[in-house]
């Protein structure tokens, strides 16, 4: 069996933020990690891994310094790693992504991918389900459990106020809840071999995608106006009361504002 | 797919339903789309899908929807991504839509990135913003009358507006809570259209086993006047019932950052902020919530924001009105006990 999961390199947003004087996001300052919720896509592959032998291959498309997280889904357990890296495909939206992304998948053997519900930095949850659409398989989105049943996947999909199980036939995609399904730690022996490992990079040449179809050109939404968030302006601060004089500042706030 | 641009009319909005229940989006949506409805010189068509669910046209009318379109096979009974994506990819084929508005929900956001990759058009995720302007290309040439989508990226920290000028429909998700729904009006009518392309097993079709209901019915934190909400400082499960009787002395709910729910302290239902739920109270009080960029971004517009925080530097003190530096595990015990004393001098 063949599992492949995406995984994108972000900044930490979760972790120590980093402002700038005038109150935008530092991106520069911040460190750079492995999203948490295709970290979790990449743990649920391995416990597959674990009951059946299966290979797993990890892909990302981005900067070339993306091979840092390569090596680190390498070190968890992954057996193979592709570096999806060109300008050509930059700038793209979720459309073009995701049919560059197809387009090296449809190079490659699989089963299963298994990719992240959303990526921290832009939250749009649209690539994996557009990556399923691309290569004509189903998707299951939002899981938060995923089983093995011959050649066929059960999966707890979540919703706001329940889940649903489903089953479907392989191929196909699964985007993972990080918060429902812990990733392991790396182990020292696996961090040793992922730098042994051989990376595979590929470019735009590599794969078989029209022009019109990758990088900013190919790109259906375009952006109009970006800027830094105005924040409503900080309020008052009080440091020194005790608890009880807390307690009766915020009541008092209360009164003057008609809550009670 | 090819659509001819200048055909396109209408702005349409999925009426998302549940157990054949109206979700409160697919009113938000429509009242969005009046507007943009207005400033295009068109009409609002409301997609109902489902099976049985043709009884609802009424409700969609009553909320401002001049058509509506309903797609009623028992293939849609229950959400399922490829019955679903077939038959708005279907009514987007036969209708033409300029502008197709979908819920940003856990369905519409696995329903609209797989009809916007297979229509071929450009998706806007979580919006918080649309309006009908000028999109001005690199080259700088003017396109009038483009939907401009506003969205925050990078966990709130940034917004960026964008435009799809090359392609239609101009698709978005919306977050549910953040458009304002019209008033109802009473007998109103819509001009109901069945429509139905027929569905065929292929091999994007799953088989749903089991749904499981995960919480009990209660009332949504979205429309809550007053949430109390606890983040880490909270300190465990049992300090939530704290907070409970806060929010009972105060008439509220209970609310919860993302770190408190995967702690499994409180129910994912209750989670404010970029993965969760996005809300506007008249009243939010914050006891032991850092402030995470990604849970400001699901607060920060209610209308008087309090935090309670031991940690001087905690974020969630750049957004509150009033911010108090202190043990919530203390002050909030004394909190309920005065506003009870308050409230019982008035009575």
């Amino acid at each position: 069996m063949k599992i492949v999961v995406c995984i994108k390199q972000v900044p930490d947003t979760a972790g120590e933020v980093k402002f700038k004087p005038d109150g935008s996001l530092d991106r520069a300052a911040m460190p750079t990690i492995m999203n948490r919720d295709d970290k979790s896509g990449l743990e649920a592959a391995l416990r597959i891994k674990e009951q059946t032998g299966a290979e797993i291959t990890v892909i990302t498309m981005g900067l070339p310094k993306a091979e840092d997280v390569l090596r680190e889904a390498m070190a968890m357990g992954a057996d193979k790693a592709i570096l999806l890296t060109d300008r050509r495909l930059g700038g793209a939206d979720t459309w073009a992504t995701s049919s560059s992304i197809a387009g090296a998948l449809k190079k490659m053997d699989y089963d299963l991918i298994i990719t992240g519900r959303q990526a921290i930095d832009g939250d749009t949850a649209q690539v994996g389900p557009q990556i399923a659409e691309h290569l004509g398989i189903p998707v299951i989105s939002y899981a938060q459990n995923i089983k093995l049943d011959g050649e066929y996947v059960i999966v707890e999909r979540q919703f706001e106020d329940r889940y649903h199980v489903i089953k479907a036939k392989m191929p196909c995609l699964i985007t993972a809840l990080g918060e429902c399904i812990e990733p392991r730690y790396m182990t020292p022996g696996g961090i040793f071999d992922a730098f042994q490992k051989e990376i595979t990079v590929w470019g735009r040449d590599d794969i078989d995608v029209a022009d019109e179809n990758i990088g900013l050109a190919g790109s259906p939404t375009k952006i109009a106006k970006a800027s830094d968030k105005v924040r409503k302006g900080k309020g008052v601060k009080e440091t020194g009361l005790d608890s009880k004089e807390a307690a009766a500042y915020i009541t008092a706030k209360l009164k003057e504002k008609f809550v009670i | 797919m090819v659509i001819n641009m200048t055909d396109c009319k209408g702005v349409y909005i999925f009426a998302q339903q549940v157990d054949n229940k109206l979700s409160g989006i697919a009113f938000e949506l429509i009242g969005k789309a009046k507007d943009l409805a207005k400033d295009l010189d068109t009409e609002v068509v409301a997609m109902l899908l489902g099976y049985g669910v043709k009884d609802l046209a009424d409700e969609l009318a009553a909320y401002g929807a001049d058509k509506v379109i309903v797609v009623d096979d028992p293939a849609l009974a229950t959400y399922m991504t490829e019955p679903y994506t077939h038959a708005i990819c279907s009514i987007i084929k036969e209708y033409k839509p300029e502008i197709v508005l979908v819920g940003a929900t856990a369905i519409g956001r696995d329903l609209a990135p797989r009809v916007s990759s297979r229509v071929h058009t450009g998706l806007t995720a979580d919006c918080t913003g649309l309006e009908i302007g000028d999109f001005k290309r690199a080259t700088g040439e003017i396109e009038p009358k483009q939907l401009l989508m506003t969205r925050p990226a990078f966990g709130g920290n940034t917004i960026a507006t964008i435009a799809c000028p090359d392609h239609r429909p101009q698709m978005a998700t919306v977050r549910p809570g953040v458009m304002q729904k019209k008033d109802r009006i009473e007998g109103a009518k819509a001009n109901v259209i069945e429509f139905n392309p027929g569905f065929e097993k292929n091999n994007k079709y799953v088989e749903i086993l089991d749904v499981v209901k995960t919480v009990a019915e209660t009332a949504d934190i979205m429309d809550a006047k007053i949430l109390v909400s606890g983040g880490r400082g909270v300190g465990s499960k049992e300090n939530f019932a704290m907070l409970q009787d806060l929010a009972d002395a105060l008439g509220g709910m209970v609310s919860a950052s993302r770190a408190c729910v995967d702690a499994g302290w409180a129910e994912k239902d209750r989670q404010v902020g970029q993965t969760g739920k996005t809300v506007r109270p008249q009243l939010y009080i914050a006891c032991g919530i850092s402030g995470a960029i990604q849970h400001l971004a699901g607060m920060e517009d209610s209308d008087i924001i309090i935090a309670i925080n031991k940690d001087e530097t905690a974020p969630i003190f750049d957004v509150a009105d009033y911010g108090i530096v202190g043990d919530v595990k203390k002050i909030v015990p004394m909190l309920t006990e005065m506003v009870k004393a308050e409230k019982a001098a008035k009575a």
